[in-house]
């Protein structure tokens, strides 16, 4: 990075999170603090929530995703759109006509005080374990491909954030949004045509994509039943809608996104607004990484593209290995380049016989290179059984950073950035107000009606989640399994929580105690299952709600009139 | 506790006067962009 980087860099993070905590620097009602500007505008709504869910990790990781298997991951968000229509339907008009401040605060009121309580506690705890891992994510890969210091980038993109969602609250954070995700947007429009300006030249948009065709990059939809497929229609169908029905209905950091706003018609355009968009977004995120494996056909690639972790054993005592595996990777890709030179020859004489055979050619170099890969992986293991062998989430920021113009590097890493921050500043500002309303005014009731006193508590929850965050992302010293780790054990929750809102909406009869030990049941089950079985995590979204619904029920009919209510 | 009906509020948009319709539209939109996926990858495959 050279000084126009910086420049590019600062000047847009800095100035748009100085931008909106100037903005809101007044901002003293809880309604504002907690819910945004009651004239928030569906456009801003919606931003907001495709900022919130869209991390750092989703810029670096799932251009990657796109590079490694190409975009079959796009399934993965196929119930989404079916999970909006039923969160503007069902969830949304309920939050707003009761004026809640928290998704938990509508399960005290359906059913009592420690279902309300419980609902608060499963956020609280999942989304606070996960809160380092937003920072540290995106941190240790930037820090390992640009040189910073990983400490301090933990602590500077953290104190940022800090300054201005306890600044501004809920209005800051829309506000900041907004512009991050002009930059997002911007940023990728940018990375999207360059990388097509580096393709040969003659090969064009429709040559690259027939390559990635015939290398097995495009198949987006898999309608097979396969349960061994990871991703399928199906599965994104079935697992998608409950994922995203949880997260969008009942995960207070999207709830808080939308349930202020001008009116309820703000609100339910913001989530059709990403009904409509995400799927396409997505798709044209994991294209960028296709695009990308393109562009390595025709020039040198390397062997493992996390660099900086090859380098640090290449010079150890397994050098002679690693020197021999990079040797027989340059030579097989050289190879597949020659292939790739044929088959585009029959596709320009018209030739379908000889095009077939030179697909079949180039499909199997292709899994000749695959397989090199495969052992450099093996052999980083073998030299550190702790080396981080996970190389697919540096593609993107190595092509960034070795391909891109002055200036551009500084907007794309700033687009890394700015994903960080809005989706940080979402999960602290919903933090800050479950603990206030769901914790503090629960066990301070008299609290309630000095509203400056409310909002001074929940711009000091909001730092004090911050600041852990930053604590654990700089002293739990996460390996890639603990990361993974705590994003499964937030889809363990998720399933659970559906299941107390599924229950508080559709089945009338349930009361407080039912719900309750059920949900408490449920959890069990799931983690007993989740101990024993080696299905995909997926589908404990499905079995936690219809655990907790059935054993609700089933209680609601056995347990005594008195204790059921 | 029931949901509203969905069509408390007009959607204020030029060619649906209920949200039932914006969500009809929202579902046709989806199945449309998973055929235009499944018709992408036969293209190019």
């Amino acid at each position: 990075m050279n000084l126009l980087d910086w420049i590019v860099l600062l000047g847009t993070m800095v100035g748009i999170a100085a931008y909106g905590a100037w903005r809101t620097r007044h901002t003293d009602h809880l309604d504002t603090y907690l819910k945004g500007s009651k004239t928030t505008g569906w456009f801003t709504i919606g931003l907001s929530v495709m900022a919130t869910q869209a991390s750092a990790i989703t810029f670096l990781s799932i251009p990657g995703q796109g590079f490694e298997s190409g975009l079959g991951f796009v399934q993965n968000y196929f119930g989404l759109p079916l999970a909006l229509i039923i969160v503007c339907a069902v969830f949304l008009p309920i939050y707003r006509r009761l004026g809640v401040y928290t998704a938990y605060e509508y399960l005290g009121q359906r059913f009592d005080q420690k279902t309300r309580l419980l609902g608060a506690g499963l956020f609280l705890l999942q989304r606070g374990l996960a809160a380092g891992v937003t920072i540290y994510a995106p941190a240790i890969i930037l820090s390992a491909v640009l040189g910073w210091r990983l400490d301090l980038t933990i602590i500077g993109t953290g104190l940022l954030v800090i300054v201005y969602t306890v600044t501004g609250g809920s209005a800051a954070v829309s506000l900041t949004q907004k512009w991050q995700m002009a930059v997002i947007f911007g940023g990728m429009v940018a990375a999207f045509f360059v990388v097509l300006a580096r393709l040969p030249a003659g090969l064009g948009f429709g040559g690259a994509a027939h390559l990635a065709g015939a290398l097995g990059k495009l198949e987006a939809v898999d309608f097979s039943f396969d349960p061994n497929q990871r991703y399928t229609l199906w599965s994104g169908l079935c697992g998608g809608l409950f994922l995203s029905l949880s997260y969008f209905g009942t995960d207070q950091s999207q709830v808080q996104r939308y349930i202020g706003g001008a009116s309820l018609r703000e609100g339910r355009l913001g989530l059709v607004f990403n009904a409509l968009l995400k799927i396409p977004m997505q798709f044209c995120i994991l294209l960028l990484g296709v695009l990308v494996f393109v562009f390595y056909q025709f020039q040198p690639a390397p062997v493992f593209y996390n660099q900086a972790e090859w380098a640090r054993h290449a010079h150890g005592p397994q050098a002679a290995t690693f020197r021999a595996l990079e040797e027989k990777h340059a030579t097989l890709h050289a190879a597949k380049q020659g292939k790739i030179a044929a088959w585009r020859e029959a596709r320009t004489r018209h030739d379908a016989a000889a095009e077939r055979a030179a697909r079949a050619e180039l499909a199997a170099a292709q899994q000749a290179t695959d397989a090199v890969r495969t052992e450099a992986r093996q052999a980083l293991t073998a030299a550190d059984p702790r080396a981080k062998i996970k190389d697919s989430d540096y593609v993107f920021i190595g092509f960034i950073v070795g391909q891109l113009p002055h200036g551009l590097v500084g907007l794309l890493i700033a687009v890394m950035i700015a994903a960080a921050l809005g989706s940080k500043a979402s999960e602290l500002n919903a933090l800050g107000a479950t603990s206030t309303i769901d914790l503090w005014r629960h066990f301070r009731p008299l609290a309630v009606r000095d509203e400056a006193r409310n909002v001074r508590v929940a711009k000091w929850f909001t730092a004090g989640w911050g600041l852990f965050a930053i604590g654990f992302a700089l002293f739990a010293g996460f390996s890639e399994n603990l990361i993974e780790a705590i994003n499964i054990l937030g889809s363990l929750f998720y399933g659970v929580v559906l299941g107390l809102f599924l229950t508080a909406f559709f089945l009338r009869r349930v009361g407080g105690s039912a719900v309750f030990w059920g949900a408490v049941a449920a959890q069990a089950l799931v983690i007993v299952l989740y101990c024993t079985l080696s299905i995909s995590y997926l589908w404990y979204n499905l079995i936690g709600c219809a655990a907790c619904m059935l054993i609700a029920l089933l209680l609601q009919a056995a347990l005594p009139k008195r204790l059921a209510v | 506790m029931t949901p509203d009906p969905d069509n408390d509020e007009s959607p204020g948009l030029p060619g649906f006067r209920t949200w039932r319709g914006v969500y009809w539209f929202v579902f046709g939109a989806f199945v449309l962009v998973v055929a235009g996926l499944a018709l992408f990858s036969r293209v190019f495959a």
